[in-house]
């Protein structure tokens, strides 16, 4: 099964399961769960099923496209369904035999691990997937997000989609995964990889991108003083990306880390908080919709 | 008449740390809850896998037993008003009763009548108790990290998906987060389907065929025994380690074990790097040729049947592979740092807010170990081993792979000093500095990672204790207790002849001459001198002597440990096995006892002893003082109390002929200024009023 078509089973397989397919969110991300499909729509008392690709840039993770295994954007496909459904771990693996992998003929094992993104005050519990060894699923129940108490609890299903891919292909190099027959990882994504890479640790200017941390973070804090929850949040998602760069750059010392870190979640939890507020003044929409697909 | 009762909890996977403790959890609070029920059974036993918890009781009684059982209400007095009417309280204990106070009768307790009411209640259904029972249960039950799940209010440490309540073939009547439960049990996520238990008994069988070994032991033999064949059909030595093996143990339902393999040219790379990515990354056991040399093989066990084996070897070889390529990768990179560039980062490295870098704490080890090596006399060439350990003993925290393997600091820090060419003794003393690591852990075999290893310790003691970070109770976050535990180990096992306020007097000047900040108050080295005292307890409980043996002789003091021990020991020994040695004891507690009657100072007169015994008592004493004293100081701890104990007839004469309260004043004090000279050598060794016979 070619990339495009794993994309398009899990697509099918959670609409099915009466997902909301949305599209990548338009703003760097480290991760699926900085999507704000998942970040704010998972606070709150309303029900939530959605899923969507997610390319995630790990700039650190960067490797100047000559490692088999790192990335420094590599893709997740992420569900989310709040509340978490009593057959949530058979449905999982319905979606993994959906994907061709037969857990009769593998070693398919939940081995705990404890999810935590102290930068959006984000933590959960439950597990990674194991196939045959390879983690390719993180699985996790939201216990508190932008420091607030998950309730009801949302659960996060975020498949790394080149590990699985590199087990289904059985290929060694992640650049040799065929992304449509004919098509490889490497001829759409080799070249960014370089130069990202290389913009990432030698190229960046570090005095800008401090200046822009702070102007982010400034913007952040206008939007919210608007009460402007979504533009707020895309600043807080800049912020955080802008971070990332600077400290892969090593340009962060350990003790200035945890400096920023703290302002980035600082702002995160205005945001939730007031994501919260802004539904409670519409009303929570979303729980009238009893009887409609989403619940 | 007695049924037997099955429990199973079913949940989504429990993490495998957490999993025996909550199984012995489950069984204690069962029959826990049977005994306070009054419902008889003939024993429990427990089950767990990664997705079930579950208990079976053999022979639950179907009905409580009756009980009869007293009251005791108000006394007579506040009972009666005056009137002889019952009072207030006499009707309000009544009411609490259930009773009418017509049932009361009186009785007399320690010369005062109460009110006392028989309560007898006949024991009802078992079954009608369950429920409840059952529910408080699962309540009731803790464990390290719970969560919630969906949009219930519950904590748990993983989502209940089923639960089986059988009291016979009866199903209890319990419902939890909206799952009720029922006789159905589940198998084998894969190889398993859903299964109805008939009745308790056929609980272990029913999921067997469903694929599922419930059974910790039966799953643990079953692994071993796979390990155990695979290292005798290929003459490897397969390392169980302990711990990974009750892990694994608790990630299968159904165990297979299977072997993979690795490229032999990853055998390049430090065994300890590439034993630590199988085991603690992939949870592999690793092997090894019979002459102890690892091979490139791995072992694993599968959560399933022997089916399609080699995929599974296959799939994880590949994992292996890009684990071990990552470690090759860091430590080829590890390489190209220098020592010294590697130095320098650790000024970027905060160790703790309030005591600066990793580079600070560095230099501070260093001039703590510099103190000591002088404290205790080594030649300057091991001088200046401790010296060059000290500078480079942190340099390994910034390579990738201790970044990446945590635990393998030391180990990287010793094998990347030799390569750079560091001496032998240096680069083995790196390692050796977070000796002792554990309980039961070696100490440093070099000087240089002895010194070291105490100067890293107690730098790290005193810092906290500096800042107020003292263990309470369950927190020690920074294991304090454990380092000065190892300092204590270290010392014994060395015999060295440092005392623990040398100890604290080289950490504290280092502190006060390095540190900006002056957190020292006086009560700092009470607190820690009080610390150490616990350890050193500690240390001689785990060594099998008695409590009030080991209060005796710390009495005396504990500043040096290898002396403390000694006395410990010795006292042990001459407590437990030395004929009339409580004669001993008590001739010279009753010693101490008069001594304390003495004025400070008084010298002793010879020529004021008059009567026979007091001589006597004297010059026996002048006879053992000297050489009991130099036996002490010679840490020759049994010898000394052989000495002293040569006492024990002259105490036991005077005190049987000589009036030590005598009418003359001069005598009086004389005599009691003899008592205190004697008692002042006997609490040199312990205060032997502690010991309890």
């Amino acid at each position: 099964m070619n990339f495009q078509q794993m994309i398009l089973t899990l697509q099918q397989f959670w609409a099915a399961q009466n997902c909301i397919l949305v599209q990548p969110y338009d703003t760097e991300k480290g991760a699926g769960t900085m999507n704000p499909m998942t970040f704010l729509r998972s606070l709150g008392p309303e029900p939530w099923k959605v899923a969507y690709v997610e390319p995630s840039r790990r700039p650190s993770d960067g490797r100047y496209g000559e490692n088999p295994n790192r990335l420094y954007q590599h893709h997740q496909f992420q569900v989310i369904i709040k509340p978490s459904p009593d057959n949530i771990q058979e449905l999982y693996l319905d979606s993994l035999k959906a994907l061709g992998v037969d857990p009769l003929l593998h070693d398919v094992r939940f081995v705990e691990d404890n999810w935590e993104n102290p930068s959006l005050g984000c933590a959960g519990l439950g597990w990674e997937v194991w196939l045959d060894g390879m983690e390719i699923t993180q699985f996790t129940y939201f216990q508190q997000v932008g420091g607030i108490e998950a309730s009801p609890v949302a659960v996060e299903i975020t498949y790394g989609m080149e590990r699985l891919a590199s087990y289904i292909q059985d290929k060694e190099n992640v650049f040799d995964l065929e992304w449509v027959d004919g098509m490889t990882y490497g001829d759409v994504f080799h070249q960014p990889e370089v130069e990202h890479s290389t913009y990432t640790f030698e190229v960046s200017d570090v005095k800008m991108l401090f200046t822009l941390f702070n102007t982010y973070e400034e913007e952040a804090r206008r939007a919210m003083e608007n009460h402007l929850v979504f533009p707020a949040y895309d600043y807080v998602l800049k912020c955080s990306h802008t971070f990332n760069l600077l400290d892969a750059r090593g340009a962060i010392s350990v003790t200035e880390r945890t400096g920023f870190i703290t302002r980035v979640r600082n702002l995160a939890r205005t945001v939730a908080a007031t994501y919260l507020e802004e539904r409670e003044k519409l009303g929570f929409p979303l729980l009238k919709k009893e009887g409609a697909d989403l619940v | 008449m007695s049924k037997d009762i099955l429990f199973e909890i079913g949940l989504e996977e429990i993490p495998a740390r957490f999993i025996r403790a909550a199984m012995e959890q489950l069984k204690d609070r069962i029959a826990k809850w049977l005994e306070a029920s009054r419902i008889s059974h003939n024993g429990v036993s427990a089950y767990a896998t990664p997705r079930r918890l579950a208990v079976l009781v053999k022979d639950a009684a179907e009905r409580q037993e009756d009980v009869s059982e007293e009251v005791k209400g108000p006394s007579r007095k506040i009972a009666l008003d005056a009137s002889g009417e019952w009072s207030k309280a006499a009707l309000g204990f009544a009411r609490s009763q259930g009773v009418a106070p017509e049932q009361f009768t009186f009785k007399e307790l320690a010369g005062v009548e109460y009110i006392y009411v028989t309560k007898s209640s006949t024991g009802i259904e078992t079954a009608s108790l369950l429920s409840e029972g059952l529910t408080g249960i699962v309540n009731a039950m803790t464990f390290p990290k719970n969560m919630r799940w969906g949009a219930y209010d519950f904590k748990f440490v993983r989502p209940i998906r089923w639960m089986v309540a059988l009291f016979g073939q009866e199903i209890i009547d319990l419902t939890i987060t909206g799952v009720k439960a029922g006789n159905v049990s589940r198998g084998h996520r894969f190889l398993g389907k859903e299964t109805v238990i008939a009745e308790p008994a056929l609980y272990v069988e029913a999921l067997r065929s469903q694929h599922v070994l419930v059974d910790v032991k039966e799953r643990e033999e079953l692994i071993l025994s796979g390990i155990n064949k695979l290292a005798e059909e290929k003459s490897w030595k397969i390392a169980i380690k302990e711990d990974l093996l009750e892990e694994v143990l608790f990630l299968v339902e159904t165990p297979t074990v299977l072997f993979g393999t690795f490229d032999p040219a990853f055998l390049n790379i430090p065994q300890d790097v590439l034993i630590t990515s199988m085991r603690e990354h992939q949870r592999y056991f690793p092997v090894f040729g019979e002459d102890g040399k690892l091979l490139p093989f791995f072992v694993t066990v599968r959560n399933g049947n022997a089916v399609s084996l080699d995929v599974i070897a296959k799939g994880n070889e590949k994992v292996l592979r890009a684990r071990l390529q990552d470690a090759k990768f860091f430590y080829e990179e590890d390489q190209k740092l220098q020592i010294n560039d590697a130095l320098a980062k650790l000024e970027n490295i905060v160790y703790h807010e309030e005591l600066g870098s990793v580079g600070d704490k560095v230099r501070r080890i260093r001039a703590i170990a510099d103190r000591l090596a002088v404290k205790l006399a080594l030649p300057a060439s091991t001088a200046a081993e401790v010296s060059r350990t000290a500078d480079i003993c942190k340099f390994d925290l910034v390579t990738q792979m201790v970044g990446e393997f945590p635990e393998l600091q030391g180990t990287m820090g010793e094998d990347y000093a030799r390569k750079a060419g560091e001496a032998d003794n240096v680069s083995k003393a790196i390692f050796e500095h977070y000796q002792p690591r554990f309980a039961g852990d070696a100490v440093p075999s070099t000087e240089a990672g002895l010194v070291v290893s105490l100067a890293d310790k107690i730098d790290t003691i005193v810092g906290c204790f500096s800042i107020g970070i003292i263990p309470t109770g369950s927190q020690d976050p920074y294991a304090l207790r454990r380092q000065a535990a190892g300092i204590v180990q270290m010392v014994l096992e060395h015999q060295l002849s440092i005392s623990l306020q040398e100890i604290f007097a080289a950490a504290l000047e280092v502190h006060e001459s390095l540190r900006s900040e002056k957190h020292f108050t006086p009560e700092l080295r009470i607190n820690l001198y009080e610390f150490f005292g616990l350890r050193v307890k500690r240390l001689l409980s785990d060594n099998n002597v008695r409590y009030d043996v080991v209060d005796a002789a710390t009495a005396a003091g504990f500043d040096d440990i290898v002396d403390v021990v000694g006395r410990s020991l010795a006292l042990m020994n001459a407590v437990t096995g030395v004929a009339d040695f409580k004669i001993t004891v008590d001739s010279l507690t009753r010693v101490s006892n008069l001594a304390a009657k003495a004025a400070e100072g008084t010298v002793i007169d010879p020529s004021l002893l008059k009567e026979e015994a007091e001589q006597k008592l004297y010059q026996t004493w002048q006879s053992i003082h000297d050489p009991y004293r130099e036996a002490l100081t010679a840490l020759h701890a049994a010898e000394a109390l052989q000495i002293l104990s040569g006492l024990k007839d002259a105490v036991t004469g005077f005190f049987d002929s000589v009036m030590v309260m005598a009418e003359d004043e001069a005598v009086r004090a004389n005599r009691l200024a003899l008592l205190s000279g004697i008692n002042a050598d006997s609490r040199l060794f312990a205060d032997f009023g502690k010991l309890v016979w």
